[in-house]
């Protein structure tokens, strides 16, 4: 789970080829080879290295220095290693003027190959900390930051993709903590709004009446305190997008509001007589099944077309388990600059205890999980015994999952069987917890031919 | 499932035969035993740098390994090179079949000083847990007790223990190989 920086390392000479590899794999690394200039600069634009190590001489066509040129031009963010055998000073400052990071002369000692590599990689992290900070900082998301290898949250992402540039209404659907406002902004840093603001409102949170004056703002006396006139969300977010959060938990009346805005895109401040002109993207998102809540009579049907333009829906994270090591993992790293605690990675055993859960508060909770864990551990990797916490929650859930046709006798059996392996195989322990005594548990261990 | 020890050439039999001990107790459930033949380690030397190809020499230990084993490691007395790095201690594919360990500059004698049979033996033991981690898979690890630690140097070969630590421990308990320091302790 450790994040696996990718090197490459050119050379005509097949055993040095390899043998470099071979020695940085033992380092952890992911190592290509390439035979010529030709091969790395092809294996360049199909893939992202972050070490380039490039024999100076090599026959055919494109020589150490061209090869790291059209490199450095393809991927200038990449570090450069140039090896030669022939250690003159004209090639090492040629090397060096073209971009070279680093210039080394084989045979070298393994400790500086090594100091090298760790003197890079140092700066690659400090480099993607960077990033991850600044754009925590300015709240920015764009597509490549939702991680997913889910088929369905690919054709998701495709379609954020299709829809960024429009002026639409969007509807996002899902759960809680899969991700509904990071979609938003998504879709927002994707549109020609991105420059504006993206204003976010959670509909949920507030009273009716202070809900109103947060999205339309008041007049001066508008009400008792109002002491001066107060833009409200929707002004704020004029030229850019506003990001409604719940908005299937509204009034009726902020309903109607609503819907004369995303009609007309004008509205009076509360208090107010002079209409409102604004040029607003209004991205809607919620949990609750709002099909329902109109059958119902509980929200406007004419609102709920008007935002339905187009419908994004997430799926939850236990239908799309194949994310949550990505997940993880990257929250591992997130996380451990934000809290100032470094766990360089998350066991494999770890890692199947994250995979039994069902995740019910989703990313969200994911995120939590491996903050909690981060925060509690000792250890540089996360394991299974940091993550503990949610193995009672399993076992409520496989203990209680039992489908309608499941005997008494089954019950019993799953039940036993989830105390036993919580306690771990202790007998008395588990009598206690299933409010049996230590006797009565054997006969049915026996009898049902549970393991322990 | 067996491991198989290779003599790479003429080898110090104490310490093939404390690796041997070793091994057999360390990695629990494998079933140690000393390779029928001794390995040529003709055609690998290189003039120009005095020393014997290390690449070719795994190449070799591979292509030995009898059809029941699943892994080998082979102990030489040569010094080791590959292209680009002056000397290597040893040398293993990770998660393949094979690793290779030399004791030629674990000997204070390749520096000059007095014979000592039993800290070459400890330091044999080190780099020999060392490689196999990598033949199952493990890669270096950043805690410096760790025998899955990097040692570039004699003086950190000394340094290290010769157990795995707890993260990589459970890895290899994980891969069915080996226990970690904290289940030892346990």
């Amino acid at each position: 789970m450790k994040r696996q920086w990718r090197i490459l390392v050119v050379d005509d000479e097949e055993v040095m080829c390899e043998s470099l590899a071979a020695w940085l794999r033992e380092d952890g690394f992911a190592v290509d080879t390439a035979p010529s200039g030709a091969a790395a600069v092809a294996l360049a634009r199909a893939n992202d290295y972050a070490i380039y190590f490039i024999d100076l001489k090599m026959p055919g066509g494109m020589d150490g220095i061209e090869a790291m040129m059209t490199i450095r031009e393809l991927r200038p963010e990449a570090a450069v290693v140039i090896i030669t055998a022939y250690a003159t000073v004209d090639t090492a400052i040629t090397a060096m003027k073209e971009g070279a990071q680093e210039y080394i002369v084989k045979p070298c000692n393994p400790a500086e190959i090594s100091l090298l590599v760790n003197r890079i990689i140092k700066v690659k992290n400090l480099e993607r900390e960077n990033t991850l900070l600044r754009q925590k900082l300015a709240g920015q998301y764009r597509f490549q930051d939702i991680l997913t290898k889910n088929g369905r949250m690919q054709q998701v992402l495709e379609l954020v993709r299709e829809i960024a540039p429009l002026r639409s209404t969007v509807l996002v659907r899902g759960e809680s903590g899969t991700g509904k406002e990071l979609v938003a902004r998504a879709i927002h840093n994707c549109s020609d709004r991105a420059g504006k603001a993206f204003v976010a409102v959670s509909c949920a949170a507030l009273a009716e009446t202070l809900l109103e004056t947060e999205l339309f703002g008041h007049e001066k006396g508008a009400f008792t305190g109002a002491n001066g006139q107060v833009r409200g969300k929707f002004e704020l977010a004029d030229g850019g997008t506003l990001f409604l959060d719940e908005i299937g938990d509204i009034s009726p009346k902020l309903q109607r509001d609503l819907l004369r805005v995303l009609q007309e895109r004008a509205f009076f401040r509360v208090g107010g007589t002079e209409e409102v002109r604004v040029d607003v993207r209004v991205i809607a998102a919620t949990h609750v099944d709002l099909e329902r809540a109109v059958a119902e009579g509980h929200f406007r049907e004419d609102l709920f077309y008007r935002l339905n333009v187009i419908e994004v829906k997430l799926p939850p994270l236990r239908e799309r388990k194949e994310d949550i090591p990505l997940l993880a993992h990257h929250f591992l790293e997130q996380l451990s600059l934000e809290v100032g605690k470094r766990a360089a990675e998350i066991s494999e055993g770890a890692v199947g205890l994250l995979m039994e859960h069902d995740w019910p508060g989703n990313v969200r909770e994911l995120e939590n999980a491996v903050e909690r864990a981060l925060v509690t551990s000792r250890g540089q990797v996360l394991s299974e015994t940091d993550f503990q916490f949610l193995r009672a929650s399993i076992e409520r859930r496989q203990g209680a999952g039992a489908p309608d046709s499941m005997t008494l006798e089954e019950l019993e059996k799953r039940a036993i069987a989830a105390t036993l392996k919580r306690t771990v195989g202790n007998i008395k322990e588990a009598a206690a917890s299933l409010g049996i005594d230590r006797s009565t548990l054997y006969d049915k261990i026996k009898r049902y031919g549970i393991a322990r | 499932m067996k491991l198989y020890v290779a003599e790479v050439g003429d080898v110090d039999e104490a310490v093939i035969r404390d690796l041997e001990a070793r091994i057999g107790e360390r990695f629990a459930g494998w079933d140690v035993s000393r390779l029928g033949e001794r390995l040529e380690v003709a055609g690998t030397w290189d003039e120009g740098r005095r020393q014997f190809a290390s690449t070719e020499l795994l190449r070799r230990v591979v292509a030995a390994l009898p059809a029941d084993g699943s892994k080998i490691v082979g102990v030489t007395e040569c010094d080791l090179f590959i292209p680009m790095l002056s000397f290597l201690f040893g040398q293993a594919q990770v998660g393949g079949p094979a690793a290779l360990v030399s004791l030629a500059r674990l000997r204070p004698e390749f520096y000059g000083l007095a014979a000592a049979p039993d800290v070459v033996r400890e330091r044999a033991r080190k780099e020999c847990f060392h490689e196999l981690g990598h033949a199952f898979g493990l890669v270096h690890c950043e805690d410096r007790e760790c025998v899955m630690s990097l040692s570039t140097t004699l003086a950190q070969v000394d340094e290290k223990g010769d157990e795995y630590c707890e993260g990589c421990g459970g890895k290899a308990e994980v891969r069915g190989f080996a226990k970690g320091r904290s289940e030892e302790r346990e």
